[in-house]
């Protein structure tokens, strides 16, 4: 490539960065400052959870290292703690920030999962409900209804439950992933589908889709190149609100006792974990990672918050 | 008025034959309801004769209709685990979860609908900045954490409040209620704020973006531009319309303050059907879970019921025809 | 000055500050109304009319405040009032009317019960005196059966019938001025006519001063005493209706009249004024006009014209300065009469009808689920929304379909492109069978001929895609490699439409309405069609822009030998482009004949009704006939003749018996009153 033709590249990009820049969304998203801390703090979730064997301070499941000489220190400053332990140890003498660290991953993991799979559901059930309509659209809506008047919790745990009387009691390690990833799926692709139903049905009444008929365009066709990309925005909405359920959703379980497995916990397992030695003045084995599940649940649905009103201007 | 009440009511009995299927088939495919009564030691041949009398050889709309005929005389089965009658199970532990649950919606609508009304009202004094940076936390705090952080406080470090059980219970008749003694009430209260906030913060941000809708509609405007007083526009003409979509996602939150309870039982042990259901989760005790399913299903098609009959007094549209258009 | 002006607007200053800075809206206006006078406001979207209003009654939209000069009323001055005391001239002193009856009213509140809380929130009244006098109103403004009406809630209204009530709850408390904005404009004209009759009545009864905010000239030139035109946020003229319609002095309202289709005159070409409205925050210096202005010289780019009297009128222009000698105005109209019955190609003017369709029937089965029509005992419902419709159109003619809302044109043009399947009936394109989905499968080749334009510019292209590949869609797959490639034809398409190539890499909203629907006929022409089926392509577009798509339109007819059938609700703009005109009732084509002859003598009493309703800047001054009633539902229509509830000349036969087409004297017309000849003959006005 020429040096020329490289700048004009670098300069495109530039021009692209600073359109991105320019734009009412980004724009929105500077003005307001909670806004952008709780990007930034979503940003650090990712990236602990994406780099989490780098960056905790001690590997929790390494049995070699864990000392059962260590449990239960208290957090850092106070007395009693032990500076190679911030946050301080738990029963096993794991140390509390390295879980919490990993409990994220597997937060946001088994969260990003569910929302993936119930955001697909959702949208090609919801388009073909909203474009073709009929008795397909009939069931499928009937169907999302009841399912709509019973809350997400309660489903993902009648799933979850239903599962894991099939499978029996012993339904451990990575199969126990599958249910809780299901379970949260199922129980929230209601919501994708019912919107991107309702915005579909004002899409396809607009005069593009009729042109796009009139020049003998297909189904298929219509669906994916016209409708698809004009429902996208409420989704991505619908999707960074589910983030943020489904994480407390996981949460929820796993306190229950019918979530991910206790070999690899997330911060729902270390709280219910934590939750027996409150009364015995080990508050922070709970308290921490309750603090980092709250934090994590509020910055993501402060952006949900955030792309809602950016997108819909109606309710500015 | 007939028709419209008769619909509904029809409808309502559609959706419970649903959960009823599905409640049927968990109790019929999903484990083997022998292997759960007999023991591990007897013969096939007195397992098949078990099936046989039970009726588990018949074809499957013969056995759903027997269940459904069951259900109707409140007969649910034997639990696994407890060898009891379920319905003796639920009978005994439904007064808790009741009364938590109605105290928990008393408070979530008193203070969420006022909450909403005021903050979509003053969209910019302070107060309503406070009280919405609030809510967004109360929706995104986990019930179970809400609780595990109000022990934390009230009964490890302050010791005020006890953190589990139901106090002291009055037995009147088949009920047996904690609102009588001071204990009971004392146990009451953390309880009912944790499973009440996630509900109230949902209640006063509906009722909010309804309002702040409803303000912007043009019926408002000529409101205004007729002269009419701000108490008149905000009261008389706003608030009613806001009720209307409000009614019904209401009506499902309330419905579901049941449901969240199973949350809010485990976490202060609170002896009512929510912790069962847990409970039988974990012991994969499908009677019970088959028969809590059918409880919980029954209440929101109540609540529909009544909300779909609200809606019918409040609006005009549904009530009055379209009529003579001249 | 012999009285005191009921209303004075002074250097009234509107800005909405936003993140690019501060946008004026409305700059340095001033203006005033006499009591009992009515002043039109007029203007195309953007102009700033409706805030100058709402500015009055203190109801602007935040963020938009009133940032200079004051508004007087009655001596006092309003616009720097408290809350409290503002709300207590809006509604006693200051009515207002707002255009959308459908959404005006609380669905919640019987329309009583409206009324009687405006009444008591001004006047001290008992609440019994409240609801008589509310009983009053409902009388006074033509609401029959008000005794029992006064009790029914708005949804048990029709659209005129509520627009009725909101001028009865304006005028509860006998306002001095009445401000209504667009009163008409979301009404059907036979509607229109009833309200605009009634207001002006109503007002000059009340002795109440009104200032009509609207687009319609139309509307305007009947109505009002006095016109002030606006242009983005500037009064540019104001002045007698008379002059403002017949002798303006303004190059922008000499080119906004020249380009109002008028239904009294014939022209091959509208006044064309090029480009559109400037946007708020790109309003260019000195006169605001000046980019589009024909006259425009070096004084108008710099220094910003005030109004100055010119005869009658005020006129904000330079042309109108002592100082100016080079310039001298352009007359209004310029453009030669031409005789349009016949076919704007030459040659092709055949018997042969390109397409033609017979016994078209298109039912909707709008019917509750079947539950609910058990319980409530109710049958289905259909929507018979073209009942039996025969048409046939020339190759090379443009076929004008009016009627109104509700009357099924545009289902017809829906079903004759393909969109839906007709319930019953034949289509034929040239010859090839089009009825049935399957026909249209085989005939893929005659199908791609015809291509259609919709109404809504904002709708009709898809916002996530570039313009480049809205106009490609309709390109057939076996013309994609021709001519030097698709890039290459979209290119031409854009040009044959009158944009730049170089527009192919934008998207819809970086455009105009004008322009979007340019994009919307290139994309049409796209597949090479001889056919176009235009579903009210103007409506949603302004007066100075509807000129140039018309203009576009008839010049495209004659480059690319096209035919139209042009759906429009607009009696003035059908008469301006069609070659013949078919009028509609609940269904059916009730008469059609060229033109020129449907103008002049029309036979159908709907059509004549339509022709007496329709408010035409040929007419100012004259008085209307009123008509009565409004259009039935298509789901129930009226036996025989749908026309008959609705119809002075109805007798027993029409009320039972479907008149049949028959041709009289070149007009096809079903009708029992002429086939009878018992019709009195047609006096224009």
């Amino acid at each position: 490539m020429s040096q020329s033709s490289q700048l004009a590249g670098s300069a495109a990009a530039t021009g692209l960065v600073k359109r991105a820049w320019n734009s009412d969304l980004a724009y929105s998203f500077r003005r307001s400052k909670v806004t952008v801390a709780a990007g930034i703090v979503t940003l650090i979730y990712l990236l602990s959870a994406l780099f989490a064997p780098w960056v905790a301070p001690h590997d929790p499941y390494d049995m070699a290292s864990v000392s059962i000489l260590d449990s239960f220190l208290p957090p850092a400053w106070i007395d009693g703690g032990d500076s190679r332990f911030l946050l301080g140890t738990d029963n096993a003498g794991r140390d509390v920030l390295s879980t919490i660290i990993h409990g994220s991953r597997i937060s946001l993991g088994v969260g990003f999962a569910s929302v993936l799979i119930a955001a697909t559901l959702g949208v090609t059930l919801g388009l073909i409900s909203g474009y073709v309509g009929g008795r397909l659209d009939a069931v499928i809506m009937r169907i999302a209804e009841v399912q709509l008047s019973f809350p997400d919790i309660l489903i993902a745990l009648l799933i979850d439950g239903v599962i894991r009387s099939i499978l029996g009691p012993g339904a451990h390690g990575n199969i126990a992933f599958v249910v809780v990833i299901s379970a949260i799926s199922l129980a929230y692709w209601v919501q994708f589908a019912r919107t991107v139903r309702a915005t579909t049905m004002v899409e396809k009444s607009k005069d593009y889709v009729q042109a796009a008929r009139v020049s003998g365009k297909g189904t298929a066709y219509i669906m994916f190149r016209h409708l698809l990309p004009n429902v996208m925005g409420p989704v991505l909405v619908i999707a960074t609100i589910s983030l943020a359920l489904a994480i407390v959703t996981e949460a929820t379980l796993s306190f229950l006792g019918v979530g991910v497995p206790p070999t690899q916990p997330s911060l729902g397992t270390l709280i219910r974990v934590g939750n027996d030695f409150l009364f015995s003045g080990e508050w922070w084995i709970t308290i921490f990672p309750g603090i980092a599940l709250a934090i994590m649940g509020l910055s993501v649905n402060l952006l949900g918050d955030w792309l809602r009103d950016a997108l819909n201007p109606k309710l500015r | 008025m007939i028709s419209y009440i008769l619909a509904r009511v029809l409808q309502s009995l559609v959706v419970m034959l649903c959960v009823a299927a599905i409640s049927f088939s968990l109790f019929t495919y999903v484990g083997d309801p022998i292997a759960n009564l007999v023991g591990i030691q007897s013969s096939d041949e007195k397992r098949e004769e078990l099936r046989e009398s039970l009726g588990l050889n018949d074809p499957a709309p013969v056995q759903f209709v027997r269940f459904v005929g069951r259900a109707v005389q409140l007969e649910f089965g034997i639990s696994y685990q407890q060898k009891r009658k379920v319905a003796s199970i639920i009978a005994e532990r439904l007064p808790a979860t009741l009364e938590l649950s109605i105290l928990s919606a008393l408070i979530a609508l008193g203070i969420g609908i006022p909450a909403g009304i005021f903050t979509a009202l003053n969209r910019e004094s302070w107060f309503s900045h406070l009280i919405l940076s609030g809510s967004l936390v109360g929706v995104s705090l986990p019930t179970f954490l809400i609780g595990i952080l109000l022990i934390f406080i009230f009964s490890v470090q302050f010791q005020l409040l006890p953190s589990f059980g139901r106090g002291e219970v009055v037995q009147l008749g088949f009920w047996s209620t904690g609102l009588l003694t001071a204990s009971g009430l004392k146990a009451l209260i953390m309880p009912a704020i944790t499973l009440a906030l996630f509900q109230m913060t949902l209640i006063m941000r509906l009722v909010r973006s309804e309002m702040l809708e409803v303000l912007r509609a043009d019926y408002i405007k000529f409101a205004r531009a007729r002269g009419l007083s701000n108490r008149t526009v905000h009261f008389g003409y706003a608030l009613m319309n806001t009720l209307v979509p409000v009614i019904t996602i209401t009506g499902l939150q309330l419905g579901s303050i049941i449901a969240f309870a199973i949350i809010t039982e485990t976490v202060f042990q609170w002896p009512g059907v929510g912790l069962m259901f847990i409970q039988a989760i974990n012991e994969v005790d499908i009677p019970v879970m088959s028969t809590y399913l059918l409880l919980i299903a029954s209440f929101f098609v109540i609540i529909n019921l009544v909300v779909d009959l609200l809606y019918y007094f409040v609006d005009p549209r549904l009530r009055v025809g379209r009529g003579v258009r001249a | 000055m012999a009285k005191a002006p009921l209303l004075e607007v002074r250097n009234l200053r509107v800005e909405f500050p936003t993140r690019h800075g501060t946008l004026v809206a409305i700059d340095d206006l001033s203006l005033h109304i006499d009591p009992g006078e009515v002043l039109g406001v007029v203007g195309e979207s953007g102009a700033g009319k409706s805030m100058t209003g709402a500015a009055i009654i203190g109801l602007l939209e935040p963020p938009g405040k009133i940032a200079g000069g004051e508004i007087v009323f009655d001596g006092q001055r309003i616009d720097n009032l408290p809350d409290a005391d503002i709300r207590r001239i809006r509604g006693r002193h200051i009515g207002a009317i707002f255009q959308d009856p459908l959404t005006s009213l609380n669905p919640l509140h019987t329309v009583g019960r409206q009324i009687t809380d405006t009444i008591v929130a001004h006047l001290p009244l008992t609440a019994r005196q409240a609801r008589t006098r509310a009983l009053e109103l409902l009388r006074e403004v033509g609401i029959p059966a008000a005794a029992e009406r006064i009790d029914h809630y708005p949804h048990q209204f029709s659209g005129g019938m509520r627009q009725r009530v909101v001028i009865a709850l304006a005028l509860c408390a006998d306002p001095k001025l009445i401000i209504a904005d667009e009163p008409t404009t979301a009404l059907d004209v036979s509607i229109q006519a009833q309200i605009i009759v009634l207001l002006k009545r109503l007002c000059s009864q009340h002795g109440s001063a009104i200032m009509l905010i609207t687009h319609d000239m139309g509307v305007i030139s009947e109505t009002a005493d006095r016109v002030a035109v606006m242009y983005a946020g500037r009064i540019g003229e104001i002045g007698p209706v008379s002059d403002v319609i017949h002798s303006a002095r303004l190059p922008y309202t000499i080119g906004l009249m020249g380009s109002i289709p008028s239904i009294g005159e014939e022209v091959e070409r509208l006044v064309q004024i090029d480009g559109s409205m400037p946007r708020l925050n790109e309003t260019p210096p000195g006169c605001r006009y000046h980019p589009r202005c024909p006259q425009a010289f070096d004084r108008c780019s710099v220094e910003r014209p005030e109004l100055i009297a010119v005869g009658s009128s005020r006129v904000a222009c330079w042309l109108y300065d002592d100082s100016n000698q080079a310039q001298t105005p352009l007359p209004v109209r310029a453009a030669a009469k031409t005789n349009r019955d016949s076919p704007r190609i030459n040659g092709t003017a055949s018997a042969k009808p390109l397409i033609e369709a017979e016994g078209l029937k298109q039912y909707f089965d709008v019917s509750p689920p079947l539950l609910t029509r058990i319980l409530e005992r109710t049958g289905r419902r259909i929507v018979q929304a073209v009942d039996g419709l025969d048409i046939s159109i020339v190759r090379g003619e443009t076929f004008g379909l009016v009627g109104e809302s509700g009357c099924g044109k545009s289902t017809v043009a829906r079903t004759i492109v393909g969109l839906f399947d007709a319930t019953a009936g034949t289509i034929s394109y040239d010859g090839a069978s089009l009825s049935t989905r399957e026909e249209r499968a085989r005939n893929q080749s005659v199908q791609h001929k015809m291509q259609m334009i919709f109404q809504d510019p904002q709708a009709s292209l898809n916002p996530r895609w570039r313009v480049s590949e809205i106009v490609a869609e309709s390109i057939p797959r076996s013309r994609r490699a021709a001519n030097g490639g698709v890039s290459a034809r979209v290119g031409e398409l854009l040009r044959q439409v009158g944009m730049s190539p170089l527009d192919g890499d934008k998207y819809p909203h970086e455009f105009s309405g004008g322009q979007r629907q340019r994009i919307s006929i290139a994309r049409a022409l796209g597949g090479e069609p001889e056919f176009l089926v235009c579903d009210e392509p103007t409506s949603a577009l302004d007066v100075s822009v509807q000129a140039q798509i018309l203009n576009l339109m008839v010049d495209l007819q004659r480059s690319l030998g096209l035919t139209y059938l042009f759906i429009s609700h607009d009696l003035a703009v059908v008469h301006h482009i069609s070659t013949k005109v078919g009028v509609m009732y609940l269904g059916r084509i009730v008469e059609w004949s060229a033109t020129h002859r449907l103008f002049t003598h029309p036979l159908h009493p709907y059509t004549r009704m339509l022709l007496d309703a329709v408010p035409d800047i040929s007419k100012t001054g004259t008085q209307r006939t009123q008509v009565e009633g409004e259009v039935p539902s298509p789901i129930d229509p009226p036996s025989g003749c749908a026309f008959h509830p609705r119809c002075p000349f109805a007798n027993d036969r029409c009320r039972t018996e479907t008149p049949k087409s028959i041709m009289v004297e070149g007009t096809s017309i079903a009708c029992h009153a002429v086939e009878e000849a018992r019709l009195p003959s047609w006096k224009a006005a």
